[in-house]
């Protein structure tokens, strides 16, 4: 089982938490006003890369909360946790996560 | 009596401690200390059961948990257990067990002419013979299940307890052999939390069975016993014996499997006590040492009861005090199984040693010599006489090329086999936390190589064959691994401890035989779990499966409860010769958790029952249980469905709690639907985000229904949702979609607008509900709270009203689901039954009747009214459901609005909720059924639509339908036909989804 650490709350187990897909897909601020193809690729399009990963989760059984996550798809290592209103973090270029 | 095969002294056993256990119904005696299956050997009993595929008679080959012949079935009844290895199994007084996979009995068994037909029976047999027709499958499968199967499951319930442990360690220690012990005492001694796991009853793991094994001079039992009495000393160390690491998962998390009281009679078991517990472990920093597991020759019919591995023969000699053959052939091809010739010797049997070796350590042959060894050099065992017992062994000389033998073969009287193919280091573990493994050619075998988790591996199971390394390895890995959990610590010195000769093995992957593979009687055992042969490799080889997971899946080589512990090397080499690729090419395939079988008993831990999952249930649930009701989960709730009196069933009474609803009056109890109180100056902006309609504008005391879509422009939710003051709202959510709604409503709040500001909190089990509904709602609550006015001028429909209801203060709301005159009246939850109970006598003049979620369905759907998830599914728009008129034109934006404009939402003829009305108005349509234009006489045919609710409605007088239909609102009044799997075809006509008090002036009134 995945050990995820709530920026929050700390190390938890991962049946607390939920993944919620990709992230920094940001809500466009005038949806009436762009595309169907951009609205599509909003709301269908997402990545799905062997590697590093920014991630949407919550920790529903804990505290509630939502948060980022960068995650190795590989090799299961998260990077980094961080809440939806940090700046993105540098990730370290010796630690991609890699096995 | 047969003789008995038990020496006068030595062993670990507790010879004044007789045991007494049953096999077969026949009665033997044992010492405390012996498992059954050595307790089986010393009663000279060989032979334990039957194979998975042929039935052939299979006896027992190892003394451990890598076992795949000698499998029993354990106990009688309700405790009974499957496929438990015969070798790990520790006697107890009244034990009893049994073979299996034979009938009527092991030595007579009719399956057997599987045997005989194995010509048909070939490698993929199954996939083969079973395919076509698939109707038919299931009637094969059974007769495969009851011809091959492995055991039975008990049909009683397990009257046994289990416990769950969840730990959290520095460094789990998986083994207790010497290399565990040395780790366990270098992490240790650092004051590191230390879990020390072996799945044996006593520790030392290869040293129990060793007893010329030396550390700095001394038995090496000494230096174990010494070892454990330090690590005992220290508090942050937990030593587990009888456990069995099962699994290595993500992120260091293993699990384990101790076996608490199973070496007790049940009876007789400690009380309070689990009989096993399941140890859920994260681990900082993990030492795996499992040791090596000794590696089975490939010879002509090397699946005999009485061949076992050479490393079992000596473990039974000096472990158990039992010396299992009087005339044993040693059958080798590197120095180890010299050790076992000499044991065997020195315990009194005869002793040939077959040695695949042409010049062997000189060393090693005058010592055979001077015990009185027969040895034959550069030979191998091509052939073995007896079938349900050896009598004989054939010994030839093999060519050069190992394809062949050179001369005729010598028949030998012999009644034993011990095999040795060399060791595999246990890398299961290893394997399962995703590590990669790396070809070892001096072994001829896989070692681990890289893992992304934090592992390290030591001693055997590390490819250090030698005692002396194994320690050394130990506590290097220990104190490592303590290192790196943050302690601080030195590598302890390592002990001294003789060498022994290991010399290069010939390593001889097919022993040959006298007729080419495959092409005779006498078959080459790789996997004795599945019978799988040497020629069944060929065979898949030959048919394209040349790819390992191929291999794998078509021979099911190395599948099953012993993952190939003792087959996966040698089914990897022969395919590798077959391909004249190396081994490392050829690859080698996962093992899989567990290690070994781990039951469900101890996986599901308490989570049985009544605990298997949480129930739900609201403050009125003892009334309704005391009252009769029929139950239904919703979620995890407990709905009352509906309330039967004497003699009713459910259409009977559901058909009378409608009518009363619509005739006086009736009680529901709606406590379930999610409750959101809602605060803070972006509450209404919130609101206006999330509904399709307007919410802000409403005013304090207002009630206004609202529709919830996702960003695709599909219904996830409806409910109504009341202004109770400024920026304060109650929102009511569907019972199922209460969690779901407060997830939505918190990540739009926390992902996409945290400048919002805005406090959403879930009370639903705050609040207890109790719906009146019917025409005489009013009189019933004005009974109850007097001082409220509730006529419609003051307290009008879609209005909510504070006030004293019963003597409770209460929050009443004037909506309808039913489409009659309802009140929802909501108080704190504790006084939930009062006010029940104060309705139901204050009603009793107009025989009101408490309904549930059945009557509940019947009364929405005569007024045409959704229920999310059941006419919607997840790919239906407020306007196929024609609620148009719920979205707002005004609105600049509101989640799923902008997915209107796409092509495919906004295109003319998509399903369309209608209302479908039978021909047959008795007959009620099943849910799901499909509408078609036109029956052909057999599928398919084109489908224009679906059945999403049907009822018998009483106050329409007859049946009523819900459908979603292509284009449906443009075909009112057109037939269709509804085939049924019954062979029916139902007409229908579609109408207006509204089937009673169209006008709505009920609810209003």
């Amino acid at each position: 089982m995945l050990q995820i650490t709530c920026p929050w709350c700390g190390p938890r187990d991962a049946v607390e938490f939920h993944c919620h897909g990709e992230a920094h897909i940001a809500r466009p601020e005038k949806p009436h006003e762009i595309s169907d193809a951009e609205w599509g690729d909003y709301i269908f399009f997402r990545k799905n890369p062997k590697g590093v990963h920014f991630e949407r989760w919550t920790h529903d059984a804990g505290c509630r909360r939502w948060f980022n996550a960068i995650r190795n798809t590989v090799t299961d290592a998260f990077i980094a946790t961080y809440a939806p209103t940090d700046p993105i973090p540098e990730i370290p270029t010796d630690d991609q996560g890699d096995a | 009596m047969a003789r008995s095969a038990r020496l006068a002294e030595g062993g670990r056993i507790d010879r004044s401690k007789s045991v007494r256990f049953k096999f077969n119904g026949e009665s033997y005696q044992g010492f405390k200390g012996d498992t059954l299956a050595s307790a089986l050997l010393a009663n000279d009993v060989h032979l334990i059961g039957r194979s998975f595929k042929y039935h052939r008679p299979r006896g027992i080959m190892t003394a451990g948990s890598e076992e795949p012949n000698a499998l029993v079935q354990l106990g009688e009844g309700a405790r009974t257990e499957p496929n438990i290895r015969a070798t790990q199994i520790e006697i107890f007084e009244g034990l009893t067990a049994r073979s299996q996979n034979c009938w009527p009995s092991v030595g007579f068994d009719i399956g057997a002419v599987n045997s005989v037909l194995s010509r048909y029976l070939p490698a993929g047999f199954y996939y083969k013979t079973f395919m076509w027709p698939a109707s038919l499958w299931l009637t094969y499968e059974r007769f495969i299940r009851k011809a091959a199967g492995l055991g039975q499951a008990p049909t009683e319930p397990d009257p046994d307890r289990y416990a769950q442990h969840h730990a959290h360690c520095d460094v789990l220690i998986a083994g207790g052999g010497p290399a565990g012990l040395a780790a366990a005492l270098a992490a240790g001694r650092s004051g590191a939390r230390v879990i020390l796991a072996d799945e044996q009853n006593e520790f030392g793991g290869s040293l129990l069975s060793d007893a010329e094994a030396e550390i700095d001079g001394a038995p090496a039992l000494a230096w174990v016993g010494a070892a454990l009495e330090e690590l005992r000393a220290l508090p942050e160390v937990t030593i587990l014996s009888r456990t069995t690491v099962t699994g290595y998962y993500d992120h260091n998390f293993l699990t384990a499997v101790e076996r608490v009281t199973d070496h007790l009679d049940p009876d007789a078991a400690p009380p309070n006590t689990p009989r096993q517990r399941f140890w859920k472990i994260r681990a900082k920093q993990t030492v795996l040492a499992q040791g090596a597991i000794e590696r089975p020759l490939v010879f002509a019919e090397n699946d005999r009861p009485g061949v076992m591995l050479a490393s079992a023969v000596a473990a039974y000699i000096q472990r158990y005090g039992v010396l299992p053959g009087r005339e044993i052939v040693v059958f080798t091809n590197n120095d180890s199984a010299y050790a076992t010739a000499r044991l065997a010797a020195r315990a009194g049997a005869r002793v040939h040693l077959v040695d695949a070796r042409e010049q062997p350590p000189g060393p090693l042959l005058a010592e055979m010599a001077a015990l009185g060894v027969e040895t034959h050099l550069g030979c191998g065992v091509v052939g073995v006489s007896g079938t349900k017992a050896i009598h004989g062994v054939d010994i030839a000389k093999l060519t050069e090329d190992e394809k062949g033998l050179a001369g005729p073969p010598l028949q030998v009287s012999a009644d034993l086999i011990a095999m040795s193919g060399g060791w595999n280091p246990t890398v299961h573990l290893f394997s399962q936390s995703r590590g990669t493994l790396r070809y070892d050619e001096t072994l001829a075998s896989f070692v681990p190589d890289k893992t992304p988790q934090k592992a390290r591996c030591a001693g055997s199971g590390n490819g250090a064959m030698m005692l002396a390394e194994c320690l050394r390895e130990g506590f290097e890995a220990g104190a490592a691994a303590a290192r790196d959990a943050g302690f601080t610590v030195e590598t302890p010195e390592s002990p001294d401890a003789p060498a022994l000769l290991d010399s290069p093995p010939r390593q001889i992957w097919t022993v040959p035989t006298v007729h080419p593979l495959g092409q005779g009687k006498r078959k080459h055992f790789l996997d004795h779990q599945n019978d799988v042969t040497a020629a069944d490799v060929h065979l898949a080889a030959r048919e394209g499966y040349l790819s390992v997971e191929h291999l794998k899946r078509y021979t099911t080589t190395g599948m099953g409860t012993d993952q190939g512990k003792t087959s996966n090397i040698n089914a990897l080499a022969i395919l590798s010769e077959i391909r004249a690729a190396d081994i490392p090419s050829v690859g080698t395939t996962t093992f899989r958790p567990p290690y070994t079988p781990a039951g469900f008993g101890a996986m599901s831990g308490q989570a049985v029952k009544d605990l298997f999952e949480p129930e739900r249930g609201t403050p009125m649930h003892p009334w309704h249980l005391a009252n009769g009701a029929v139950f239904e989960d919703v979620g995890d709730w407990k709905r009352p469905r509906y309330f039967p009196r004497d003699g009713e069933d459910m259409h009977a009474a559901v058909q009378r709690e409608c009518r009363q609803v619509r005739e006086t009056v009736g009680i529901m109890d709606a406590s379930t639907l999610g409750k959101i109180d809602i605060q803070g100056k972006d509450s209404g902006r919130l609101l206006d985000l999330v509904y399709t309609n307007l919410f802000s504008s409403l005013k304090p005391g207002r009630i206004r229904y609202g529709l919830m879509l996702n960003e695709h422009g599909m219904i996830f939710d409806d409910g109504v949702t009341t202004c109770l003051g400024v920026n304060h709202y109650h929102m009511n959510t569907t019972t199922g979609g209460a969690a779901r709604v407060l997830n939505w409503l918190e990540e739009w709040l926390q992902t996409e607008y945290p400048d919002w500001e805005v406090y959403c909190t879930s009370v639903t089990e705050q609040w207890a509900v109790a719906t009146l509904s019917g025409p005489k709602a009013r009189d019933v609550l004005l009974a109850v709270a007097p001082e409220m006015a509730l006529d419609s001028d003051s307290f009008s429909f879609m209005t909510m009203r504070e006030g004293v209801v019963a003597g409770i203060p209460a929050r009443v709301f004037r909506v309808s689901f039913t489409g009659d005159l309802s009140y929802e009246i909501n108080v704190p939850a504790r006084y939930g039954r009062a006010l029940w109970e104060a309705l139901m006598a204050a009603g009793a003049p107009y025989a009101i009747t408490p309904y549930g979620t059945e009557s509940m369905h019947v009364l929405r759907a005569e007024k045409g009214f959704i229920i999310v998830g059941q006419d919607t599914d997840g790919s239906v728009t407020p306007r196929d459901m024609g609620m148009d008129w719920i979205v707002s034109k005004k609105k600049e934006d509101f989640i799923g609005k902008r997915s209107f404009a796409r092509p495919d939402t906004a295109r003319e003829g998509r399903k369309q909720l209608v209302g479908l009305l039978t021909e047959d108005p008795t007959f009620v349509l099943p849910e799901g059924a499909h509408l078609v234009s036109a029956v052909n006489p057999a599928p398919p045919m084109p489908m224009i639509g679906h059945v999403s609710s049907s009822y018998m409605s009483p106050n329409v007088g007859r049946s009523i339908a819900l459908g979603l239909v292509k284009d449906g609102r443009n075909l009112m009044g057109r037939q269709f036909q509804v085939p049924l799997m019954s062979g029916r075809v139902e007409t229908v006509t579609i109408t207006e989804p509204v089937f009673f008090d169209k006008d709505g002036e009920r609810s209003r009134g």
